[in-house]
Formats: structure tokens, C-alpha cells, sequence
């Protein structure tokens, strides 16, 4: 998918993190995180926003996200409500549960 | 045993911090909703977020529940293509006017079973009744589909449609509760109250529940954790109740070990109604903790 504009899902609030992708053309993936457990987490919160990109065939994209303690899945959550946007693509892909 | 259905929690789907605490309560079963609770905008990323929580979170033994947007629109299909595949959630059918409404959307559920390969049949539905038309359908829709494990009220917009509002006696709801509790009992499935939106009001809130109790329901809907220990305080039985229960229990295990056909209790004959009412009480004890094993056992 290629990222066309930048787009924003999630919020300030607690347990939440605001994720922006936004068209990086030819730079690959850069990401600016800012987080209450950076120290922590925030290698973890790093991997999880490339890896959901990646899975999305998302090479080129900026990405700053502002986290308030999200959990893995909300991360990826917001970064796909994101990268859909910042594409204008509708045809989401949702995976079985084994 | 009958999953008990006492209380289930309206959880906004865009919320992830309401998200990833909803487990830790003691609610019988959890209702994501995409629906009323989220906005236009954020329809996508609250369809997002609760598949990604369905897909990884532990709710425990909790039933969860996903409330999806109209299902003969494209974001309410969207909704379904997510949450089936993630084969772990009741699918909330809201605004059901009649059993075409169910059936339509039991369509889709079951050609996006067929499609990821999931056993069709396998997701459960709930329809919610909100309008008057609805309530006067309530029996067909109650028998509309083997998917159905109950029916629910959605009170504000119903009673928007009467042209009233609710009142603390809750009257302008006397007969959709009815009609709406009848529908599911004839049809074998439970009934689900509405919600009470006025959380401070906990007078008000245990009168409505003793009321609905009272009727018949199964549970009711709520919107803030504060109200579970008063609808599980209520649905709690008596030691009493449970007392006699056990009773009934006792004399159908003598009767059995007799071989009689015919059992009594203190001279009164114990016939199916009482066993089945025996039964539930012993159920809702179970869940409420006030049955110990070792008494159940002697019984």
C-alpha cells in the first residue's frame, strides 16, 4: 500500500496512543515516538508499529505516535486505522482466529 | 450447565482503556459496541480496535458480545467480515424490526463462515428490540433464527418511537418488557433488559432491577461497572430459596433411587415446573457464590 496523505487514529487519553502515518516517499520507515513508558516499552512500541506496517506492504511512511500506555493490540490497532486512512484504501484484510 | 446472563456491560469501541478493563470485573458478559457509542468518523478504527482486543485479549469465561452497526449498510458488513472470523463473540443485531432483519444478517454471517472456513452456525446472535414496530414483531423475531440466544430492549429509542419518555416507574415500558420477555420465553431463548443511564440513582437503578426481576428477565444491560453488585445482589436467591431447592433436588435423587415415578416434598407433589424452578435457583447461586460444593453434593 502507498501512503498518500498523512491520516491520524486514536487519542491523548490513557491507554491510548495518537498514530500519524503520514507519505515518507523513498524514505523508508521513520518513527517518532513519544511515550510515558518509553524507557520500558518503547523498543517494544517501535517494533510493533514497523511490524504492523510491514504486514500492511507499508515501506515508505513517517509515522510519529504519541503513547499513553497502550497495550500491543490497541498499538496495532491504531497504526492499521491509520495506515488505511493514509492510504485511502477500504480493503482491509481481517485474519481467522485459530 | 445454562450460561447465566445477569449482567453485560456496554463497553464503547473506541476506547481502549475501557477495553483492557473490562475483563477484570465480575460481569457475566461484556458488550463491545460499534454502534450508538462511536461516532461517524471513528467507525473504522473502533472496528479496529475491538477485532484486535477479540483477537488477542483474556476475558476469562466472560460472553462477549460485539454490537455491529446496521448490517444491510456497508460499514455494519464490514463489522460482520471482522468480528466472525474472529469466532469468539456474539453478534448484537441493533434496531431489529422484524425476523427479515435477523435473517439478513444471519445470511451474511453465514456466507462469511463459509467463506474463512468456520463451522456454519457457529456464531451466536442477539437481536435488539427499539422501536415499536419491533416490539410487535418480537414473537417472529424470537423464532427467527437458531443463531439467537436471546433478545434485548433498547429502551431510549423505543421510547423516543411511543412518543414518551422513561419514567422512574418505568410504566411506558410495562408492555414492550412483556412482550419482549413472552417472545423469548415461548421461544426458549433469555431476555435482556435495558439499560439504566443514570448511574448515580442507585435507589432508582435497584427498583428497575427488582422489577425486571420480578418480570422475568434474564439480565440486564449496563453501562458502568458500579451497577453489577446490585443486579447479582438481587438475582442472588435467598438461603431460603436455595434451602428449598435443595429440598426439591433431594427428593427427586429419593424418588429416583426408589424407582418411584411419583415425587413429593412434605406431602406436595414436585412436578416439572418446580424442578426447573429448583434448578435455576441453584444456578444462580452457583454463580453467586453462596452455594458451597460440599452442601450442593449432599444434596
Amino acid at each position: 500500500m502507498k501512503v498518500v496523505k498523512a491520516a491520524v487514529s486514536g487519542t491523548m487519553e490513557s491507554s491510548d496512543i495518537m498514530v500519524t502515518v503520514a507519505p515518507n516517499e523513498g524514505g523508508g520507515l521513520a518513527i517518532d515516538l513519544n511515550s510515558t513508558v518509553e524507557k520500558q516499552f518503547g523498543a517494544a512500541i517501535r517494533a510493533a508499529i514497523a511490524e504492523t506496517l510491514e504486514q500492511l506492504g507499508i515501506r515508505d511512511a513517517r509515522v510519529t505516535a504519541v503513547d499513553k500506555g497502550a497495550l500491543d493490540c490497541v498499538i496495532r490497532a491504531r497504526v492499521k486505522a491509520s495506515a488505511f486512512r493514509a492510504c485511502e484504501r477500504e480493503d482491509y484484510v481481517w485474519e481467522v482466529r485459530t | 450447565m445454562k450460561r447465566l446472563r445477569r449482567t453485560m456491560l456496554f463497553v464503547p469501541g473506541n476506547n481502549p482503556g475501557m477495553i483492557k478493563d473490562a475483563g477484570i470485573y465480575a460481569q457475566d458478559a461484556i458488550m463491545f459496541d460499534l454502534e450508538d457509542s462511536v461516532s461517524l468518523a471513528e467507525k473504522d478504527a473502533a472496528r479496529f480496535l475491538v477485532y484486535q482486543a477479540l483477537m488477542t485479549m483474556d476475558y476469562g469465561d466472560k460472553e462477549l458480545v460485539v454490537r455491529i452497526n446496521d448490517p444491510s449498510a456497508k460499514g455494519g458488513r464490514e463489522d460482520l467480515e471482522a468480528i466472525v472470523r474472529t469466532r469468539r463473540a456474539v453478534i448484537r443485531l441493533p434496531k431489529t424490526e422484524t425476523a427479515e432483519d435477523v435473517l439478513l444478517c444471519e445470511k451474511e454471517i453465514a456466507r462469511i463462515e463459509g467463506e474463512c472456513g468456520i463451522e456454519e452456525g457457529s456464531t451466536p446472535m442477539m437481536a435488539a428490540i427499539e422501536s415499536a414496530a419491533g416490539v410487535l414483531n418480537a414473537r417472529e423475531i424470537a423464532f427467527s433464527s437458531k443463531r439467537l440466544i436471546g433478545i434485548a430492549l433498547g429502551a431510549e429509542d423505543y421510547v423516543t418511537d411511543l412518543k414518551t419518555n422513561r419514567s422512574p416507574g418505568g410504566i411506558e415500558l410495562l408492555f414492550g418488557r412483556s412482550m419482549i420477555l413472552l417472545a423469548a420465553r415461548a421461544a426458549g431463548i433469555d431476555a435482556i433488559d435495558t439499560v439504566y443511564s443514570d448511574v448515580n440513582n442507585e435507589e432508582g437503578f435497584r427498583a428497575e432491577v427488582e422489577l425486571i426481576h420480578q418480570l422475568g428477565f434474564d439480565g440486564k444491560s449496563i453501562i458502568n461497572p458500579r451497577q453489577i453488585k446490585t443486579v447479582h445482589e438481587i438475582y442472588t436467591p435467598s438461603e431460603k430459596e436455595i434451602a428449598k431447592a435443595q429440598a426439591v433436588m433431594e427428593a427427586i435423587e429419593e424418588a429416583r433411587r426408589k424407582g418411584s415415578g411419583v415425587i413429593s416434598l412434605n406431602g406436595k407433589m414436585v412436578d416439572r415446573p418446580i424442578v426447573l424452578r429448583a434448578q435455576r435457583v441453584l444456578a444462580l447461586a452457583r454463580a453467586a457464590g453462596v452455594l458451597r460444593e460440599e452442601a450442593e453434593n449432599d444434596a
